[in-house]
């Protein structure tokens, strides 16, 4: 299930515009990998390139290899749709789909990938992805109710349900709890610990105890100034990184000596 | 509201209890200036000889100014200013009605007296009678409903599918600096523009090509309207389709989901009642178009159903020819004119229930 990702020397462009620069960094499986930095150094930029997301936005595109345990996403007829279905994403703001209920939410991606599914097996289906999103309780009485009437926390997890219905290797998360409040953060961080028993998970955070909490190994990214490219400055095991990081930046940012 | 909650509010300043409050007029000062406003004016006009139209302008102009100065007196100037803008905004208002109501009272005065049951399924026209060499006219405007039901059928099953998917394609698949999505907006924006009568002799002047000359057709009727709706259609999908957020789109992709079924199973539902309103409204549009009808498909008494061959009689057709070339019974053909009209309000009102009723349907649910 859960796959290593190695990155090489990737480079990552708006248009023009160079966004992330240079990029080296090997993700080792069955692990919480936090990315933490000021806004706009690129973190989720860069995010976007480990699924091929990034090239949805017109004039995208990178320069370098992302390797998911051995296959580069980047060589040529590479489909972006079937690594997508390897590599889910989860987004800073949650987005279910609002035509569909909870049920047909979690179902969206194996539907939608037009997947034959019996009843029974997408009740199964529904039931483990909410469980494993840790909504099931919440949830189980009214499955056929829209997903946009859930709570901003739930939502969130709804879309965690969704993301791993479609049984993903990697799952990546642009700051899933910026929006939410501390207990759904702390639901969402206790699931972020189960999962990692099956998925290599990336997770982009302002929070830096939650990147204490939740990761073992964090990647501070940095920028020198607006317009400049951002740069993965130092990558290394959580606690090295908050208590005795190598560069001076590093230990700038985690103390809160920032800019 | 507010005005309630605070006791002695007219009391223009001095020690309050409440360090918020400030002077108010009463809550139903409008009311009250538009009456005296009313009476003044019609007091003035009847001085110097009253008539209705004066009446209502000088009474709009005495309640302005009225309110204006009672108000900056009495409250400030803010307030006053709000009150005036307010008071201008609702005239601007009820001007636009007038039009509006005017127009709806006076079709429906005109055409309520032809309205029965035999005109709407009854083949109206001249009857002449080779024993008395008298012509009668025969109210009925089945052959205009039949009519009109076909050819704007056929233009909407002509337009909608184009429209829809060329709105897709410049949405969904186009670059907005692409050259192709730039050429077909650009003509898209003229075409909205276009003169419906251009669109008529275009129709015409195609089909007399392919079929020669006399080519009315109710097809080539709504071969005309269709070059009226696809714009028309194209731009109101454009705009449903770009409010439709991205993060849908993204949260599809990055579920493994292919673009093609991202658009049909995630944008498409999303914004289907705003895209099923805008086709409606595009069908009422162009129901009433007369001239390009009237090139196109001519205009006849007799019934026909085939839409390619022979002139086919359309409601709006019957109105305008109803008036221009009346038959020897002047009233009566006056009369199913005015019955015309009134079927084609009806009509198009009746479609504009069916859009919202349709949109309430299929509007998604649940949303905060
Ligand atoms: N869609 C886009 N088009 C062009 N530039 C973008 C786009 N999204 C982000 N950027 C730029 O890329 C840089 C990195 O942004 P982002 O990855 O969102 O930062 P972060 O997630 O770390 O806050 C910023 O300079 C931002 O302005
Ligand atoms: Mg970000």
């Amino acid at each position: 299930m859960s796959k290593r990702i190695n990155v090489n020397d990737l480079d990552v462009y708006y248009s023009d515009f160079l966004a992330v620069e240079g990029v080296n960094m090997t993700i080792e499986p069955r692990t919480v990998t936090a990315f933490i930095g000021p806004s706009g150094c690129g973190k989720s930029t860069f995010l976007r390139t480990l699924n091929r997301m990034h090239e949805v936005i017109p004039g995208a595109h990178v320069d370098g290899e992302v390797y998911i345990d051995g296959d580069n996403l980047y060589a040529p007829g590479v489909d972006p749709v079937s690594v997508r279905r390897q590599v889910g994403m989860v987004f800073q703001r949650a987005n279910p789909f609002p035509t569909m209920s909870i049920r047909d939410n979690v179902l969206a991606g194996v539907r939608l990938n037009s997947k034959r599914m019996s009843k029974s097996d997408a009740d199964d289906l529904v039931e483990t992805s909410l469980k494993g999103a840790n909504l099931w309780n919440e949830v189980k009485d009214r499955l056929h109710l829209p997903g946009s009437g859930l709570s901003g926390g739930q939502q969130q997890r709804l879309c965690i349900a969704r993301a791993i219905a479609v049984a993903p290797d990697i799952l990546l998360m642009d700051e899933p709890c910026s929006a939410l409040d501390p207990i759904s953060t702390l639901a969402i961080e206790d699931l972020i610990e189960e999962l990692k028993r099956e998925y290599t998970i990336v997770i982009v955070t302002h929070n830096m105890q939650q990147a204490t909490r939740v990761s073992d190994k964090t990647a501070f990214f940095n920028i020198a100034g607006t317009g400049k490219p951002g740069k993965l400055i130092e990558y290394d095991d959580t606690a090295t990184i908050f208590t005795k990081p190598s560069v001076q930046a590093t230990e700038d940012y985690v103390s809160g000596r920032f800019g | 509201m507010s005005a309630t909650a605070i006791p002695n509010s007219r009391r223009p300043r001095g020690p309050v209890p409440n360090a918020l409050t400030s002077a108010q007029l009463p809550r139903f000062v409008e009311l009250y200036t538009l009456l005296a406003a009313l009476a003044v004016s019609a007091a003035v006009l009847a001085m110097i000889g009253f008539n209705i139209v004066g009446w209502l302008v000088l009474t709009a102009v005495i309640y302005l100014v009225g309110l204006g100065i009672l108000s900056s007196v009495v409250e400030n100037r803010r307030k006053a200013t709000d009150r005036v803008i307010r008071g201008v905004v609702t005239i601007a208002f009820l001007l636009a009605l007038i039009p509006l109501v005017s127009t709806l009272v006076t079709v429906i005065a005109g055409g309520a007296p032809a309205l029965t049951w035999d005109f709407i399924t009854k083949t109206g026209g001249s009857v002449f009678n080779p024993q008395t060499l008298k012509v009668t006219v025969v109210q009925g405007a089945w052959q205009a409903i039949v009519g009109t039901l076909i050819v704007t059928g056929i233009a909407a099953v002509i337009s909608i599918p184009i429209g829809i998917l060329a709105a897709i394609y410049l949405v969904e698949y186009a670059q907005p600096t692409q050259w192709m999505a730039r050429t077909v907006t650009f003509l898209v924006d003229v075409m909205t523009g276009i003169p419906s009568i251009v669109a008529g002799l275009f129709a015409f002047s195609l089909f007399t090509l392919i079929v020669g000359p006399k080519a009315f057709s109710g097809f080539s009727a709504s071969v005309a309207l269709s070059v009226l709706m696809i714009p028309i259609v194209i731009r109101s999908t454009e705009e449903m389709l770009k409010l439709v957020s991205n993060d849908l789109r993204e949260a599809s992709f990055a579920l493994g989901v292919t673009k093609f079924s991202t658009i049909v199973r995630i944008v498409l539902p999303t914004a289907i009642a705003g895209i099923i309103t805008g086709v409606m409204l595009a069908i009422s549009r162009v129901i009433g178009e007369t001239a390009p009808i009237f090139i196109a498909a001519s205009f006849t008494d007799n019934f026909n159903a085939n839409p390619f061959s022979g002139a086919m009689q359309t409601l709006p057709v019957m109105a305008y020819s109803g008036y221009k070339f009346p038959s020897q019974d002047i009233a009566a053909s006056y009369q199913s004119a005015w019955g015309a009209a009134l079927l084609l309000v009806i009509l198009v009102v009746i479609l504009n229930l069916i859009a919202r009723i349709v949109a309430r349907v299929f509007a998604p649910k649940g949303l905060r």
